[in-house]
């Protein structure tokens, strides 16, 4: 191993530098040659000049529970490195960067089972000295983490909560929210709708709450910018699997029932977070129009299939060490690696105090391949971001559109403003 | 046909009258989804022809006597040479994969080229088309400027956000200086006093001393009635004297005019849509854009500061290089 150390030099990006995530074979042999190259990376960090003196190791954990198998269509299947694939890409980025400042990023993955405590995972982490920790947590298991957090002096980097709740009455000062919230993705699809002219919007949603919740978030959004919603209904989950032998026959027979007798309408909206039945609705309604919100045309934070901005350079490098698309938890994950290595290459510390000063700061502005710089609103530390309009094949759109003007910034047209916020820090 | 072209030509040719007659030079751009290049007559200020290449052409460079275009052609792998006499391709240099954008050696008989996708910087030998050696610099590498005495080669990482300034005789970093969000495009002063680096997500440009390695002041821009994000500061053009800067701000559709040496801005030129890189005529009479999303070349006289004439060119116009003959 030694003998090969040179070729560390170069640093090849599909290198860790280390990594003590969940190991595949690809992993493990990853992992062997990471020592080799960590060491040989000692050795040479004096060697590129570099206006910074000391080596610098910043740890950041990732912090996941399993996601659900039960998806309609088995391109959303989770895989099971969901979330740490995206911090690991993360870390390879940074430590690219940080063999010129002599910063290196490991990664410490835990998952947690259905009935683990995340407050302890969190001791656990900051036993081992992580302060910084990508959270991929249900809205209720975040608070959990984030108050131990706290306690810890912990910063959290919420990668796929889109509760609302969490930017506004339950916001933490050590929580920055890297996802985009149901009210950012509601009203990004909102504005392309009105765009297009389809202002009629029949909703379906289904009977879990998380369903209500996004429900909600389109509802605000057709008063915000003057949509109408002709009828709501809602699709019951019974139970049941997601897979058959039997086939689509019975869909093709439910759903044109499902949307039956409805007013006359412009786009069908579904809310479905659990993927029950939106998956379904494309090409079986019963009136021939287009389905959008939990499928059709999506509004998400990321998509294998965004390409602009320079966003193919990330999904390339993705795949190549991966083998497999990222998706936009991989991708909340990378950007909070990200946000995590621009601070600590500015402030050339690890420290979360100095670290949160200047991500709060006005100095912060991320590239992360959406066309505009990223930064965040101060008074509750969610990303301003566009969000996609993806059709699951191509990026349709990306919102804000066009002609939704704001006064400081057209990204706070997407959510609830500063005016409107309940969220105190603290 | 032959009587409309002429036509054509003497009604442009009439337009210009008022003008100080220009010398005629040709100036070539890059389509990026044309996959193809027009060349530019500067004298008719028109296109005269297209040429299909290699596809999404982006970075181009002449030789200094003009005699051979070199193309970024980012979808096949490879860099083009293209010969300006007889518009053909006459061979293919080994970039590695996705070119972008390329700089020669002052004597054209190296070309550096930054790899995206590998973090690396590849030299190539222009006349054996052999690859002579690489650097290692930050995640997706972009920019690339080569000082006035060809000494040192300056590379921006997009994602690492640094410009790193490469010895060109030991192929090494002797420095690495931080700018803002994902740097674009780097421009020496012709005296090699400054070098300047664009910082397209940042929406700064960032005033590099190159001997003393440090950064010596930003640019900051403001646009009245445009939000911050929409400046995105591409492509960078210094007059030979170091007196006026020009910089492209990519989505706000103009181009910044600059005094290079108190850095103050003096105007915003309304160009087209999306204005990527840029170029003078070698007399430095006219400034050429190309503007990505209206398919045109927006031509700015550098005297007066005024935009005089829109030329319609292929589809999302990238780069643009134009030459002395």
């Amino acid at each position: 191993m030694h003998d090969r150390a040179p070729a560390a030099i170069r640093f090849p990006k599909e290198t860790p530098l280390i990594s003590f995530a969940e190991p595949s074979t690809l992993r493990k042999m990853r992992k062997q040659f990471a020592v080799g190259a960590l060491m040989a990376a000692l050795t040479i960090l004096t060697a590129p000049p570099s206006a910074f003196a000391d080596p610098l190791t910043v740890k950041v954990g990732v912090l996941r529970q399993t996601h659900s198998n039960e998806t309609l269509s088995i391109l959303d299947l989770p895989a099971p490195d969901d979330t740490l694939a995206g911090a690991q890409l993360g870390a390879t980025d940074n430590n690219t960067t940080g063999k010129f400042t002599g910063q290196s990023f490991d990664v410490l993955d835990v998952k947690l089972a259905d009935s683990d405590d995340a407050a302890a995972a969190v001791d656990k982490l900051g036993e081992q000295g992580v302060s910084l920790i990508i959270a991929d947590l249900s809205a209720e298991r975040l608070l959990a983490a984030a108050e131990r957090a706290k306690a810890h002096g912990a910063l959290i980097f919420n990668a796929s909560a889109v509760d609302d709740s969490l930017r506004e009455e339950n916001c933490r000062a050590n929580v920055f929210h890297i996802a985009p919230t149901r009210s950012m993705l509601a009203d990004g699809l909102a504005q392309y709708l009105i765009w297009k002219q389809w202002r009629r919007w029949l909703l379906i949603k289904g009977s879990h709450p998380e369903d209500e919740l996004f429900a909600q978030a389109l509802r605000s959004s057709a008063k915000k910018f003057g949509a109408k919603i002709v009828d709501e209904r809602v699709y019951a989950d019974t139970g049941g699997g997601r897979r058959s032998d039997s086939g689509s026959v019975q869909t093709q027979r439910q759903m044109p029932v499902l949307t039956q007798n409805a007013p006359a309408y412009d786009v069908l909206l579904a809310a479905d977070e659990s993927q029950v039945f939106a998956g379904y609705l494309p090409y079986r309604t019963w009136d021939p129009r287009p389905v959008a919100g939990s499928a059709g045309l999506m509004p998400v934070s990321w998509d294998a299939s965004h390409e602009q901005w320079g966003a193919v350079q990330l999904q390339n490098r993705f795949i190549h060490d991966f083998r497999r698309p990222m998706n936009a938890r991989d991708n909340s994950a990378w950007l909070a690696m990200r946000m995590i290595g621009e601070a600590a290459t500015r402030t050339n510390s690890s420290d979360p105090d100095k670290l949160r000063a200047f991500l709060i700061g006005p100095d912060l502005s991320i590239a992360a391949f959406k066309g505009v710089r990223l930064t965040l609103r101060p008074w509750n530390l969610q990303l301003r971001q566009p969000i996609l309009l993806s059709d699951g094949r191509m990026i349709v759109s990306v919102s804000p559109q066009e002609g939704f003007l704001h006064q400081s910034s057209e990204l706070d047209t997407l959510g609830p403003d500063k005016p409107e916020t309940k969220c105190r820090l603290q | 046909m032959q009587i409309a072209m002429t036509f054509r030509a003497l009604a442009a040719a009439v337009a210009f009258l008022s003008a100080a007659p220009a010398n005629a030079y040709l100036a070539y751009v890059s389509n990026e989804k044309g996959n193809s290049i027009t060349i530019i007559d500067t004298d008719k200020l028109e296109a005269v022809k297209t040429v299909k290449v290699g596809r999404r052409p982006r970075g181009i460079e002449l030789t200094k006597d003009g005699s051979e275009l070199f193309i970024c052609a980012g979808d096949d792998d490879t860099i083009q040479v293209l010969d300006t006499g007889t518009l053909q391709i006459t061979g293919n240099l080994p970039s590695g994969p996705d070119p972008e954008l390329l700089t020669l050696s002052p004597d054209g008989k190296i070309v550096y080229v930054s790899n995206e996708n590998d973090n690396l910087v590849t030299m190539i030998d222009a006349k054996r088309k052999e690859q002579v050696g690489d650097v290692p610099v930050g995640v997706e590498p972009e920019g690339m400027a080569l000082s006035p005495d060809g000494k040192i080669l300056v590379n921006t990482s997009e994602t690492t956000n640094m410009a790193h300034l490469i010895d060109t005789q030991t192929k090494k970093i002797v420095a690495n200086i931080l700018v803002d969000a994902r740097p674009r495009f780097a421009e020496f002063k012709k005296d090699g006093s400054e070098l300047w680096v664009s910082s397209e997500v940042g929406g700064t440009v960032s005033v590099i001393d190159p001997v003393k390695q440090i950064m010596k002041q930003k640019i900051v821009f403001e646009i009245p009635g445009l939000s911050k994000e929409a400046i995105q500061p591409i492509g960078i053009s210094i007059t030979r004297d170091g007196k006026k800067a020009f910089v492209a701000l990519g989505p706000a559709n103009r181009v910044a005019v600059i005094d290079a040496e108190t850095k103050k801005i003096e105007k915003y030129l309304l160009v087209g849509q999306r204005v990527w890189h840029l170029a003078f005529t070698p007399d430095e009479k006219y400034l050429l854009t190309a503007n990505g999303v209206s398919n045109d070349v927006s031509v700015i006289d550098v005297a007066s500061l005024k935009v005089v004439k829109s030329i319609p060119v292929g589809a999302f116009p990238w780069g643009v290089a134009v030459s002395p003959k």
